[in-house]
């Protein structure tokens, strides 16, 4: 199949976008129900053009096609298949169809569920989905197209980069792409909300469980971005401050602070001017990642080989639609406070400190991260921001969140009760302290794994009481609707993440070992035997191999095997053994050997216990799981309801 | 190809066990090596990266470690000859002051919006409470 | 005005990001300026490349103003930069001394004989501990050092003839009109 067809169906659907997000604004504007009736149509269309599209580069990727550029530049005859088709996202062009293709799934998701939303609405939502669309697929032809060709064609291609050459990385940027390009829907609801004027309020109920599983996603694609680094890079850390990192956590912060802004919004109506800012902003955050991934602005490891031309089209989509929806908030915001009062002690305030705190945090992250861009500008000198200043600031920040998390189910909308504080801060208190002290003796008192354990008994009791308390006074199937157990699953991650991170990073031994055959390390409480390097291959690399057997108190524990990669094209790559455990993870990586003819002496290793580290991806997966089972709600579930007032909102928007 | 080629190479890892006099030094040395930025990489520590002026650095580090020198005269050391820009603690100057401070002033103009809409919304409150908890969500909790 | 702010705030941040674009465009996003500028170059000891047996230190070479060339035989962009060099040398106006950085003495000798050898002096630095005290992080580089023993410019990165003509050429006029 000729990969100019690809170039073809990517035009196609370039101009079914522009029909998508033109033509029902104008109909939605004129009263005119043909127009609003393209948008269903033209997203389909556009989503089976993107889908033929990126069909065509996975085929031509399978069929090593290394007459096509960007198949010669990532894979070659050697690489497994499956890697071939994760190949398909390894770089900037195939990443970014991935991305457009993800965006088709999302618009056709909320194509077939807007069925019953008013119309006017469901087609501006479409139009914005659209318009979008038209951006990345106008930047894909014009500065990145993934289908140019390379002649003569080569007879073998470059390869993957060995560090993609991983299941981890198969998988890691689908699923953060999907909750990157999953708050372009609340977007959209927003700004179609704004277009609507005060008639439409509705719409943040419909937004929710969107954003809700946007924000799962993004969880789920960060966690497994972060074990990837951890298993893969070789280093044993699990996140670096690195800005890419950080460009994917910002709009994850962003969207923490919306979906609590929206459930105010939703039940009680205050807040709607700040629910709209910030589903703006976090659609805006994750288009500022792709900015800062693919400008080249900053420098970081995992950045795109960087283009300018490429840096200056995506400033200018960003200009125009992260410009265009704060114009039109600062134009169409509401300006009256509307919905129900509240007092100062009130859920409603707790959410706002915890939204407050969020919205700081991802301020932080930004500024520590365009910093040196400052620098730069006000002629500063060279200027290094890194994890030093982000691990300061950011717990700092997170400690009110941390402290008021477990009153934040207990207290009621508008008001609260007092006693029922007391009591959840004297129980969880009293826990958190004696748990505290008890794990002092454990760890040899150091600080931050007491902390870790308090944090953990801490949010974990305020969860449990919560849940006692429904269980005690709501009748059986009504206790935990999916919203609240969403809640629950996602504020006991919490718990489970702090602890992970603290306990792992103060109970963590690592040690640099010069290592001869036969020789044993004493590392935590594991003994590291290290039996020799030996050769061997795999489909498209040889490695030498080291075996290390650990035992404690002389029972075996694990065989690992660390390796040293060398690919196709020589670049060298780590393979660190992990031996996984619930409390402790073993970690060994090889460096090199001492004396470089000899693979078979001694070799230089890394060897690592890391107590506890599950528990931070265990504690992400948790608020992953809490987020989408918050979607799932059944209250989310459209209702004929919603249609009534199409009639009127026609009418309205005719006048 | 060659980005390719060179990305892959740096991302072998750095291993260099040394001769440390004891467990605390080398606590001490993996510490600062994981705060001073590597010059000639991407965006790497000088304890990761495996450039051959990352592992240079580390070997005048530990000599001056050995030399009894402390943290902050490494440092100095280290930034007389390449700047600040080696520190990923960037020290509190002149320049840093908005990078240091910002988040606070941030924060404080935050939370003096959400203090002055709190007021706001207790004065309604007042009057709106009465009005009492409608049944549009039915959830209570 | 303050429903207004998010968009200021917002075009601050393109007016950044712009800036940036422009930036990276004009400069290397890898070289980091020397805080040795205008300050006295580090004192150093090295061995001669070819007379390994007489040293060279920064005294011997006070009293007229050199340019400090970095390279090895290892460094690709070193390739790039010496055929400028070469043409350049003879009218440079300042003495050209070539600082052998990491190399094997057997190397650097190797590669001057094949790309030709500029350097009026040749100092070795094998061990690279030197190289330290000057803030060198990789090669090429290229320092520019007056009379006085001071640092007057630095060059990351090769000798392009845009950079000889646009910043070292004028750096050198200056320093030279400055101390006859």
């Amino acid at each position: 199949m000729t990969p100019e067809l690809g170039q073809l169906a990517l035009i196609l659907a370039l101009l079914l976008a522009l029909a998508q997000g033109i033509l029902p604004l104008i109909g939605a504007w004129r009263g005119n129900r043909a127009l609003m009736a393209v948008a269903r149509p033209a997203a389909a269309g556009q989503a089976v053009f993107v889908t033929f599209a990126f069909g065509i580069l996975v085929w031509a990727f399978l069929h090593f096609d290394f007459s096509v550029q960007y198949v010669a530049d990532n894979s070659n005859l050697e690489l497994p298949w499956y890697y071939r088709i994760a190949a398909v996202w390894g770089a900037h062009e195939g990443s970014l169809l991935l991305w457009i293709l993800i965006l088709n799934v999302w618009t056709v998701a909320l194509a077939a569920f807007s069925q019953k939303l008013p119309e006017v609405f469901a087609s501006r939502v479409l139009a914005v989905m659209g318009l979008i669309a038209v951006g990345f697929l106008a930047f894909i032809i014009f500065t990145s197209n993934p289908f140019g060709r390379l002649l003569p064609m080569p007879g073998d291609g470059a390869d993957l980069n060995p560090v993609l050459q991983d299941p981890g990385m198969t998988f890691h940027p689908p699923v953060l792409y999907t909750g990157y390009v999953g708050f372009s829907v609340a977007f959209a609801f927003a700004i179609a909300g704004l277009l609507g004027g005060e008639l439409e309020q509705a719409w943040v109920r419909w937004a929710r469980p969107w954003t809700n599983v946007a924000w799962a996603f993004l969880t789920l694609g960060i966690v497994a971005g972060s074990w990837w680094a951890y298993a893969e890079l070789g280093w044993g850390g699990w996140w670096f401050w690195d800005p890419v990192e950080n460009a994917s956590f910002m709009p994850w912060l962003v969207g923490l602070g919306l979906i609590h802004a929206q459930a105010i919004t939703e039940k009680r109506g205050s807040l709607r001017a700040w629910t709209i800012l910030l589903s703006i902003f976090a659609f805006s955050l994750s288009l500022l990642g792709t900015f800062l991934v693919r400008s080249g602005v900053l420098t970081s490891v995992h950045a795109f080989a960087s283009d300018p031309r490429r840096g200056v089209f995506i400033l200018a989509f960003l200009t125009i639609v992260v410009g265009g929806s704060l114009l039109l908030y600062a134009l169409r915001a509401p300006r009256v406070a509307g919905g129900k009062a509240f007092q100062l002690l009130s859920r409603e305030t707790v959410l706002l400190i915890g939204n407050l705190m969020f919205a700081v945090a991802a301020a932080m992250v930004l500024l520590g991260t365009l910093f040196p861009l400052v620098g730069d500008a006000l002629n500063l000198g060279r200027i290094s921001v890194g994890p030093p200043y982000f691990g300061f600031l950011f717990p700092l920040l997170m400690l009110p969140v941390v402290l008021l998390l477990p009153f934040g189910p207990f207290l009621r909308w508008g008001k609260g009760e007092s006693p029922m504080l007391k009591q959840v801060l004297l129980r969880a208190g009293i826990a958190a302290v004696a748990c505290a002290i008890v794990a002092a003796f454990f760890v040899d008192g150091k600080l931050k794994a007491i902390a870790g354990v308090a944090s953990l008994v801490w949010l974990s009791v305020g969860v449990l009481l919560y849940a006692i308390k429904r269980w005690r006074e709501v009748p059986r199937g009504r206790r935990y609707p999916a919203e609240m157990a969403g809640m629950l699953l996602a504020h006991l991650g919490v718990g489970v993440f702090i602890a992970g991170v603290l306990l792992s990073e103060s109970l963590s031994v690592t040690s640099d070992v010069r290592m001869a055959p036969g020789q044993t390390q004493h590392i935590g409480s594991y003994d590291f035997r290290f039996d020799g390097a030996h050769r061997t291959t795999g489909p498209n690399w040889k490695a030498d191999q080291g075996v290390v057997t650990v035992t404690r108190d002389g029972k075996p524990v694990a065989v690992m095997h660390p390796q040293k990669r060398t690919y196709l094209r020589g670049q060298v790559q780590t393979e660190s053994a992990v031996d996984a455990g619930i409390f402790r993870d073993l970690y060994v990586a090889l460096g090199e050997p001492m004396d470089a003819g000899n693979i078979e002496g001694a070799w230089s290793l890394r060897l690592y216990t890391k107590p506890f580290v599950r528990w931070i991806w265990g504690g992400g997966l948790l608020m992953m799981l809490g987020g989408f089972t918050c979607a799932a709600d059944k209250r989310f579930r459209l209702k004929r309801a919603a249609t009534v007032r199409e009639d009127l909102v026609l009418q309205e928007t005719r006048a | 190809m060659v980005m390719l080629v060179f990305a892959g190479a740096v991302h072998a890892q750095a291993i260099e066990p040394m001769p440390f006099a004891n467990h605390a030094q080398e606590l001490r040395f993996q510490h600062l090596t994981q705060q001073l930025r590597c010059p000639m990489c991407q965006n790497e520590t000088l304890a990761d990266s495996n450039a051959p002026i990352a592992r240079d650095l580390r070997n005048q580090i530990f000599k001056l470690m050995q030399q009894g020198r402390s943290d902050d005269e490494i440092k100095q050391y280290l930034v007389a000859r390449y700047s600040d820009y080696i520190l990923y603690n960037p020290p509190l100057k002149t320049g840093t002051v908005l990078l240091w401070f910002g988040p606070l002033l941030i924060l404080l103009g935050g939370g003096g919006v959400v203090l002055v809409a709190l007021r706001k919304r207790k004065r309604q409150g007042v009057e709106a409470t009465t009005v009492g908890e409608s049944a549009d969500n039915g959830e209570d909790w | 005005m303050n429903r207004l702010l998010p968009f200021i705030g917002f075009m601050l941040l393109v007016a950044l990001f712009g800036f940036g674009i422009w930036w990276n465009t004009q400069h290397d996003p890898n070289a980091i300026p020397t805080p040795l500028l205008n300050k006295p170059a580090p004192a150093f000891n090295l061995p001669k490349l070819y007379e390994p047996a007489q040293t060279v230190s920064k005294t011997d070479l006070l009293g007229q103003p050199y340019l400090l060339n970095v390279f090895a035989s290892w460094c690709i962009e070193c390739g790039v930069e010496h055929p400028v060099l070469e043409a350049a040398a003879p009218t440079l106006g300042v003495k050209l001394v070539g600082y052998n950085y990491k190399d094997a003495p057997a190397d650097a000798k190797g590669w001057l004989a094949a790309h030709g050898n500029p350097y009026a002096l040749l100092i070795a630095d094998e061990s690279g501990q030197t190289a330290l005290d000057f803030g060198v992080y990789g090669a090429p580089e290229s320092f520019l050092i007056d009379a006085k023993g001071v640092i007057r410019y630095k060059h990351i990165g090769p000798i392009t003839p845009d950079v000889l003509a646009a910043k070292l050429k004028p750096a050198i006029a200056a320093m030279l009109k400055e101390a006859p």
